[in-house]
């Protein structure tokens, strides 16, 4: 019997082909395999023969929305930057969505980075991605050479063994934690809907370190950062960061240096963090692509806890409404300010 | 503000530590309630530096962080109140993301109160120098800032 998986990749590559068969789509964004194990390759389909290419399995861990914008431009007829918009209708692109990915489409498009008319979303419920790293670690010192998938299982092989792993313990821990599985946008529907998830306490790993001193705090802060190598890998596969110049890279005024500094990392580390303030999905994608283990994304999920408590805002959830910080209330919450009344009251 | 020199270490050995902390100031309102508070004599600790800003929407987070960056002991951002902004909401904008940065940075492990915000408008001289004094109370009370200060000789 195939397994959900294979299910999943015979049902997106008959529905590529129909898309690019006939015209409703330029061009398809999808996964192909990889060449190590346990990866895979973002990938765009232009033709209806390639849709064979395409895989569905644990391992799509980066965001696809985040090739989106480009990809859209690529099915547009070449102009330069003063030409006018061409007359008619331009190209679309289809586009595999979870849960997340689509919320970031949904970004996408209340910031103007899409035009949501020609997007055609193939909606997948998401079982949660499952975690390279925690593979890895399992099995150190052991090289593992093939990972077969089943529906609950993986089955991790070397040259000189063979294990039986059990799934969920090995998915991310943003997706761990994920309650809207299903995309919120769905054009074209791969497998079956899934219901939302309960989770008592999504930000349980957040309260957590706020449960500390704050000299316990800043010894976490410096201990996880300190391995960054500054790559910026983080950054490139989030589809938030679309900057045509990144602050890392301004010179005048130069923001953070571009040494390995502690201080300088750190401020890299907060900026772009705080930048993602009101639009980060807890995709995973920063994490899931660090070089180096670290878990950034701590910094983003206590953003979106606070933006979720203070203004009742989950980034995606709203396809109508404005992005949290591009609108305010009249009411909106200032316990924070420093007042007059409250150094009086503090006898200072 | 954006130039690398260390304010840290201007200080005088012997003389007993004075906290730098940077005020930027709405031009609108509190720039203009600072200078009420000059003109009208009211005493408030020298330890602010100002820095004049458009509106407190103007503020960025990477601005707070250069200075703290640059060795102020404690940043202080002050803008209209809510209603009052010259450019109608520009403090409403801002109040929305001063408490995630703020919280952000407490998070990391920076002390509560080295990042103050407050509203003063240009009539309140006397409320801007009450304000200054608990904010400069606040960071001598926690003493020198030593967390994300940038130490230029021992930069890598
Ligand atoms: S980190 Fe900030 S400035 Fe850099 S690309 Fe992302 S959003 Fe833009
Ligand atoms: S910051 Fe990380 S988790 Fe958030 S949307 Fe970007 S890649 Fe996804
Ligand atoms: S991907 Fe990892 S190592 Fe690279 S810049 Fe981000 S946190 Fe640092």
């Amino acid at each position: 019997m195939p397994t959900i998986n294979e299910k999943l990749t015979e049902e997106i590559r008959t529905q590529a082909k129909a898309l690019l068969a006939n015209g409703t789509v330029a061009a398809v964004i999808g996964y192909s395999r990889g060449s190590l194990p346990m990866t895979v390759k973002p990938t765009v389909v232009r033709t209806a023969e390639d849709c064979g290419k395409l895989v569905w399995n644990s391992f799509c861990v980066l965001n696809l929305a985040n090739y989106l914008p480009e990809v859209l431009k690529s099915v547009e007829p070449p102009r330069g930057p003063r030409d006018p918009k061409p007359e008619g209708p331009l190209a679309k692109v289809a586009v595999l969505a979870t849960g997340c990915w689509s919320r970031n489409i949904v970004v996408q498009t209340q910031e103007h980075q899409v035009d949501p008319e020609r997007v055609v979303v193939m909606g997948v419920a998401s079982r949660g991605m499952v975690s390279r790293r925690k593979v890895e670690e399992q099995f150190a010192g052991r090289e593992i050479l093939t990972v077969e998938e089943l529906d609950h299982d993986l089955v991790v092989k070397g040259a000189d063994f063979e294990e039986k792993i059990n799934r969920w313990s090995l998915v991310r821990d943003n997706c761990q934690t994920c309650t809207h599985p299903d995309p919120v946008l769905v054009d074209v529907r791969i497998g079956e809907p899934a219901s939302e998830r309960k989770n008592p306490n999504p930000f349980q790993q957040v309260d957590e370190i706020e449960g500390k001193s704050s000299e316990e705090r800043w010894a976490w802060f410096t201990s996880e950062f300190s391995t960054c190598i500054r790559c910026y890998a983080c950054r490139n596969a989030c589809p938030l960061c679309y900057c045509p110049t990144c602050f890392v890279d301004d010179a005048k005024p130069q923001w953070v240096g571009k040494s390995l500094d502690a201080v300088d990392t750190g401020l890299f580390h907060l900026l772009r963090a705080y930048h993602c303030a009101g639009r980060c999905t807890d995709c995973g994608a920063c994490e899931s692509v660090c070089p180096m283990g670290i878990n950034m994304r701590m910094l983003t999920k206590k953003l979106n806890k606070d933006v979720l408590n203070l203004y009742g805002v989950e980034a995606g959830m709203q396809p109508g409404s404005p992005l949290p910080l591009t609108t305010y209330a009249t009411n909106d919450p200032q316990k924070f300010i420093v007042t007059e009344a409250k150094a009086v009251k503090e006898g200072v | 503000m954006t130039s690398e020199t260390n304010m840290t270490s201007e200080t005088n050995e012997t003389a007993p530590w004075e906290p730098k902390i940077i005020a930027f100031l709405c031009t609108w309102c509190s720039y203009a309630g600072a200078d009420l508070a000059g003109v009208s004599r009211f005493q408030y600790p020298p330890n602010i530096r100002i820095v004049k800003v458009p509106c407190s929407g103007r503020v960025s987070e990477n601005m707070i962080l250069s200075a703290l960056k640059s060795g102020a002991d404690g940043i202080l951002v002050s803008g209209c109140h809510p209603g009052d902004c010259h450019f109608i909401s520009g403090n409403m904008f801002a109040r929305r993301r001063f408490p995630l940065l703020s919280n952000l940075l407490e998070f990391v492990g920076i002390e509560p109160g080295r990042v103050s915000f407050s509203w003063v408008s240009a009539s309140e001289g006397e409320q801007f120098a009450e304000i200054v004094k608990t904010v400069t109370e606040r960071v001598k009370a926690l003493g020198p800032a030593t967390r994300l200060i940038k130490k230029i000789d021992q930069a890598a």
